[in-house]
C-alpha cells in the first residue's frame, strides 16, 4: 500500500499542485474568484456542454457496438481468433493524432467516402463519436470479455432450466455478473472521451472542443496558465464525481463470481442465429476498425519504393536530430519501463483494495487511482517539466521521467482489470492456505496470482500498449534526441509537405505493427499458461 | 488441556456472535459443538483458526495465549463447509499444499500425499482435477488436505454437510474410527444431531452465541438441560408444568416425574416412547391426527381433545398403531419423562 501511495504522491499529485499553484497564485495570494471568472464565459460553458454530452453519446455508442463484440470473443471459438483480437486492440494503442487523421482520410475532405460517394462526416459530430467507438472498442471487449470468459456458462442453464428465455437468463444472471466489468468499462470509455485530446483536435475543427482541447490550447498557444488550471479544477472535480460515483455503484454490487478456467467456456458457434452474430461482430470490426486502418496503410504506401519507409531512417537534420526510425527501438525500451512500474504498482494498489479488512482510506485510493486517466495528460506533463526539474527531484535529464509518466497513465488499467477478478476470487480459499500454513503473503502468491495471472498478463498488455501510445504527456517531457513513435508522428504531422505526411503514416503503420506482434506475443504467451492450471 | 476458550467473544456489529464462551478439548479428544444454524458454531471455529479476532477472552492452545499468533501460524487444521479446494491444483497439490508451507521436502511431500490418499481411500488420485471429483471425493480430498501437515488440532465445519445420506452415514463412522486410529484431536462443529453423536466423544449445544449443554451423547440425549436443547434435539412432547412430589401438573394432566425431580414449576419432557396409548376411555383424551412411518415403529401425532394442551407424539409398534381420526386414550411412563431446567 505503501509503494503506490508514496508512487501517485510524488509523480501525480506533486506536479499537479505545482501546476495549479502557479495557476492560481499570484505574489503568494491565491486568486480564487479567478474560477468564477472563467465559469461565466459563454464559450467556456459551450465546451463543457459539449464535453459531457459527447462522451455520454460515444460511451453509449461503443457499449452497443463493442458489447456483441466482447460476448462473441468470450463464448465463441473461431478461426482466426486470435489476429481478430490483436486487430481490435490495435486502434486503442494508436496515438490519438494517428486515429485522428487516419479518419480524416477515412470520411474527410479528399478522403476515401468523399471519392466515393461525395460523403463528408468531417464537419459534424459523428466523425468524432465514429473515432471515439474505433479507439475504445478494445476497452469493452478487454475489460467485459475477460471477465465474461470466466464466468461459467451453467449459471446461466441453471436459470433456464428454471423457465427463464434465454435473453432472460442472460439479463438476470449474466448481466448482473458483468456489471461490475461493464460499468468499469463504461466508466474508461467516459473518462477517455471526456479528455479527448487528438481525436477532437483533429476532427472538431474550429466548431468542437473538449475541456482537453481548451486547455491545451491556453497552455500552448494563448499562455493563459491561470485559466487553464481553472480548467484542469473544473475537470479534475468532473471527474473525481463520476469515479466517486462508480466507486459506489461497485461496491453495492460486488459479488464473489463462480470462475472458471477460459479456455473450456468458448465454443464453436450453433446455428444460423450465432453465426449471423459472429458475421456481424466481424463485419462491424472490418468497416469501423479495419477499414481506417488499411486507408492509413495504403496512404503511407503512395509513394513508389517504399519511398516515405526510405525517408524515415535518414537522419537530415530538418525534424530530428536522429533518424526517425530509432523512435521505435526508443518506444520499446520507454513502454517496457513503464509496463514494469504500472505493473507492480497497480498490482500491489489491487491487492491492498481487495483485503477484506480495508479501510475507509484504501478504499478512497480507489477512486485516487483512476485520477490520472480524468486529469489532462497535457497537465501531467506540463506538471513533470516544472515540477521534477529541481533538488531533491532533479529528473529531467533521467531517461525515467519519460517511463514515469506512461506508467502513471497505465496504472489505473492494471488496477481496473485486475480488481475485479481480484475481488471475485473466494476469500476463503484465502483462508484455507492460512489455516495449512501460508503467510498472508504466500496465500498471495499461491491462490490469488494463479487465479489472477490472466488478468495480470491483459493489465500488462494494456499498460504496454498504453505507453507505446501515450502522446499528450510524453510530448512535453521526451528529450529531442530521443523521441517516441507518437512523438515524432506529431512532429511530422505537424509539418506542411507529402513527404512528412507520408512518413507520419509510414512511422504510424510501424507502430501498428509492432504493437500487433507485441499483442500476439501476449496472447500467445497467455494460451500457453492457461493449460497450467 | 490442548485447547481452552476462556470466555471467547465475538460481536458482530453490537451483537454477540459468540457470548463469553467457555470450552476445554483434551488431546486426542473429539468434541462436537451442535447448534442451529446462526448459533455462533462456525464463529468458535474460526476464532479458534486465528480467521476470526475475538473482541474479549483467550484462545489457549497447548496453554500458550493464541492472541498474537496469525492464523497460518497455530498449526491446526479446518476443514471448511464446503471444501474451498484451489481449483487451479489438482488432487495431489491440494494435499501437499500445507506441507509444502512447512517447508517439507519433494520427496517426503509425494509420500505422505499417497499415504493420505490411500488413507481416505482415493489411492492414485493425485492427478486428477479437483472440479471432476464427486461431492464426497472432494470432501475426502479436504480431509487429507487438512491432515496432511499433523495439525494439532483438527476442526471441521460441517464436514458432511452436502453428502446424501447414506454417504453421510457411512462416512461418520468411517472418521470416528479413522480419527481414533490416528489419535487426532478434533473440533467439529455440526446442526444434524445424528452426526453430532455418531462422531463425537463429547457434545457441546450452543444457542445465541452460548453454550446451552456440555456432555456425552448418552448424557445430552437422556438429559436435555432445558427446553431448547430438547426441541433441538428433535423432542416435541415438552410442556409446562408445576412438580409436586412424584408428579407434574401439567395442560396433559398429571404427568408421572422420576424420583427425585427439581421441584416447582418446569418444562417437563416426555420422550415418545413414554407415551402409551391405553383405550380411548381411559387417561388423556386425544384423537391421531397423523402417523409417520419410521422403519422400527410408527410415530403418531395426536392431538388432545381435553384441556388445551400441546400435539404429542408417540412411538408405536407397527401392529398397535391406530388409524388416523381415532380416539384413544394417553398415559405416560415416568421412566421416559425427564424434568427439564
Amino acid at each position: 500500500m505503501a509503494v503506490p501511495v508514496a508512487f501517485f504522491a510524488v509523480f501525480f499529485a506533486y506536479p499537479v499542485a505545482a501546476i495549479v499553484k502557479r495557476g492560481l497564485e499570484t505574489d503568494g495570494t491565491w486568486q480564487l474568484g479567478r474560477i468564477t471568472d472563467v465559469l461565466t464565459q459563454p464559450d467556456i460553458r459551450h465546451v463543457l456542454w459539449f464535453t459531457t454530452w459527447q462522451a455520454l453519446v460515444s460511451t453509449a455508442l461503443t457499449l452497443l457496438v463493442a458489447l456483441p463484440g466482447a460476448y462473441v470473443f468470450a463464448r465463441f471459438d473461431f478461426p482466426g481468433k486470435q489476429v481478430l483480437r490483436a486487430v481490435v486492440t490495435v486502434p486503442f494503442v494508436l496515438p490519438t493524432v494517428v486515429v485522428g487523421t487516419a479518419f480524416l482520410a477515412l470520411v474527410g475532405r479528399g478522403g476515401l467516402l468523399d471519392e466515393w460517394w461525395g460523403v463528408r462526416l468531417d464537419t459534424t459530430v459523428w466523425a468524432i463519436l465514429l473515432a471515439h467507438v474505433f479507439f475504445n472498442y478494445a476497452v469493452v471487449v478487454r475489460t467485459v470479455g475477460g471477465l465474461w470468459a470466466q464466468l461459467d456458462p451453467r449459471q446461466e442453464e441453471a436459470a433456464r432450466m428454471l423457465g427463464a428465455s434465454r435473453l432472460r437468463a442472460w439479463r438476470t444472471v449474466t448481466l448482473p455478473a458483468l456489471g461490475p466489468a461493464v460499468a468499469a468499462a463504461a466508466l474508461m470509455v467516459f473518462l477517455f472521451t471526456f479528455t479527448s485530446f487528438g481525436v477532437v483536435q483533429i476532427l472538431g475543427g474550429p466548431t468542437f472542443s473538449t475541456l482537453e482541447v481548451e486547455i491545451y490550447r491556453q497552455t500552448s498557444e494563448i499562455f493563459d496558465l491561470s485559466t487553464a488550471a481553472v480548467l484542469t479544477l473544473i475537470q479534475f472535480a468532473a471527474v473525481g464525481a463520476v469515479l466517486a460515483l462508480h466507486a459506489w455503484t461497485v461496491r453495492r454490487r460486488e459479488t464473489a463470481l463462480r470462475l472458471v478456467d477460459a479456455s473450456v467456456t468458448a465454443r464453436r458457434p450453433r446455428g444460423a442465429g450465432e453465426w449471423g452474430l459472429l458475421a456481424g461482430v466481424v463485419g462491424s470490426v472490418a468497416v469501423l476498425l479495419f477499414l481506417p486502418l488499411a486507408v492509413l496503410v495504403q496512404r503511407s504506401l503512395d509513394a513508389p519504393d517504399f519511398g516515405y519507409y526510405r525517408a524515415l531512417t535518414r537522419g537530415d537534420g530538418g525534424v530530428f536530430l536522429v533518424a526517425p526510425i530509432e523512435a521505435v527501438g526508443n518506444s520499446l525500451e520507454y513502454a517496457l519501463a513503464a509496463t514494469g512500474i504500472a505493473v507492480v504498482v497497480g498490482g500491489l494498489a489491487a491487492t491492498a483494495l481487495t483485503r477484506r479488512d480495508a479501510g475507509r482510506f484504501v478504499r478512497g485510493f480507489d477512486a485516487l487511482l483512476m485520477l490520472p486517466l480524468g486529469v489532462s495528460a497535457v497537465t501531467v506533463g506540463f506538471g513533470f517539466l516544472i515540477s521534477l526539474d529541481e533538488p531533491p527531484l532533479d529528473l529531467r535529464q533521467s531517461w525515467i521521467l519519460v517511463p514515469l509518466a506512461q506508467a502513471l497513465v497505465g496504472v489505473p488499467f492494471v488496477v481496473r482489470t485486475m480488481l475485479p477478478v481480484l475481488r471475485a476470487v473466494d476469500h476463503r480459499l484465502r483462508e484455507a492456505a492460512a489455516v495449512l500454513g501460508a503467510s498472508p503473503w504466500r496465500a498471495w502468491r499461491e491462490v490469488d496470482l494463479p487465479m489472477v495471472r490472466r488478468a495480470l498478463l491483459i493489465a500488462a498488455g494494456f499498460a504496454f500498449a498504453v505507453s507505446l501510445g501515450e502522446f499528450g504527456a510524453t510530448v512535453f517531457i521526451a528529450r529531442p534526441d530521443n523521441p517516441t513513435l507518437p512523438v515524432a508522428v506529431a512532429r511530422l504531422l505537424g509539418r506542411a509537405g507529402d513527404l512528412n505526411y507520408g512518413q507520419a503514416m509510414a512511422l504510424s503503420t510501424i507502430l501498428m505493427v509492432v504493437c500487433a506482434v507485441a499483442l500476439l506475443v501476449l496472447e500467445r504467451l497467455r494460451t500457453d499458461r492457461t493449460g497450467e492450471f | 488441556m490442548l485447547l481452552s476458550l476462556q470466555d471467547a467473544t465475538v460481536r458482530f456489529g453490537g451483537r454477540a456472535v459468540l457470548d463469553g464462551v467457555g470450552l476445554d478439548v483434551a488431546e486426542h479428544e473429539i468434541v462436537c459443538v451442535l447448534g442451529p444454524s446462526g448459533s455462533g458454531k462456525s464463529t468458535l471455529l474460526r476464532a479458534v483458526a486465528g480467521l476470526q479476532p475475538l473482541d474479549s477472552g483467550r484462545v489457549l492452545l497447548d496453554g500458550r495465549d493464541q492472541g498474537a499468533v496469525p492464523a497460518h501460524k497455530r498449526g491446526v487444521g479446518l476443514m471448511f463447509q464446503d471444501h474451498q479446494l484451489f481449483p487451479q491444483r489438482d488432487v495431489g497439490a491440494n494435499v501437499a499444499f500445507g506441507l509444502r508451507m512447512h517447508g517439507v521436502g519433494k520427496g517426503r511431500q509425494d509420500e505422505r500425499v499417497r499415504e493420505l490418499l490411500d488413507l481416505v481411500g482415493l489411492p492414485g488420485a493425485g492427478r486428477r482435477a479437483v472440479a471432476a471429483l464427486s461431492g464426497g471425493e472432494q470432501q475426502r480430498v479436504a480431509l487429507a488436505r487438512a491432515l496432511a501437515p499433523r495439525p494439532r488440532l483438527l476442526m471441521l465445519d460441517e464436514p458432511l454437510g452436502q453428502l446424501d445420506r447414506s454417504l453421510r452415514e457411512r462416512l461418520v463412522v468411517e472418521l470416528r474410527e479413522l480419527f481414533g486410529r490416528l489419535g487426532t484431536t478434533v473440533l467439529a462443529v455440526t446442526h444434524d444431531q445424528g452426526e453430532a453423536f455418531a462422531l463425537a466423544d463429547r457434545v457441546v449445544v450452543m444457542r445465541d452465541g452460548r453454550i446451552a449443554q456440555s456432555g456425552t451423547p448418552l448424557e445430552v440425549w437422556q438429559r436435555p438441560a432445558d427446553e431448547f436443547v430438547a426441541r433441538f434435539l428433535g423432542f416435541e412432547n415438552v410442556v409446562r408444568g408445576t412438580v409436586t412430589g412424584e408428579a407434574a401438573d401439567t395442560a396433559w394432566g398429571k404427568v408421572p416425574v422420576p424420583p427425585g425431580a427439581a421441584q416447582g414449576a418446569r418444562s417437563v419432557l416426555v420422550r415418545p416412547a413414554g407415551v402409551r396409548l391405553v383405550a380411548a376411555d381411559e387417561g388423556l383424551r386425544c384423537t391421531v391426527a397423523a402417523r409417520t412411518f419410521k422403519g422400527t415403529h410408527v410415530a403418531v401425532q395426536l392431538h388432545p381433545t381435553e384441556g388445551d394442551g400441546p400435539r404429542l407424539e408417540a412411538a408405536c409398534a407397527l401392529r398397535e398403531a391406530p388409524e388416523v381420526g381415532d380416539a384413544v386414550g394417553v398415559e405416560f411412563d415416568a421412566a421416559e419423562t425427564v424434568v427439564l431446567g
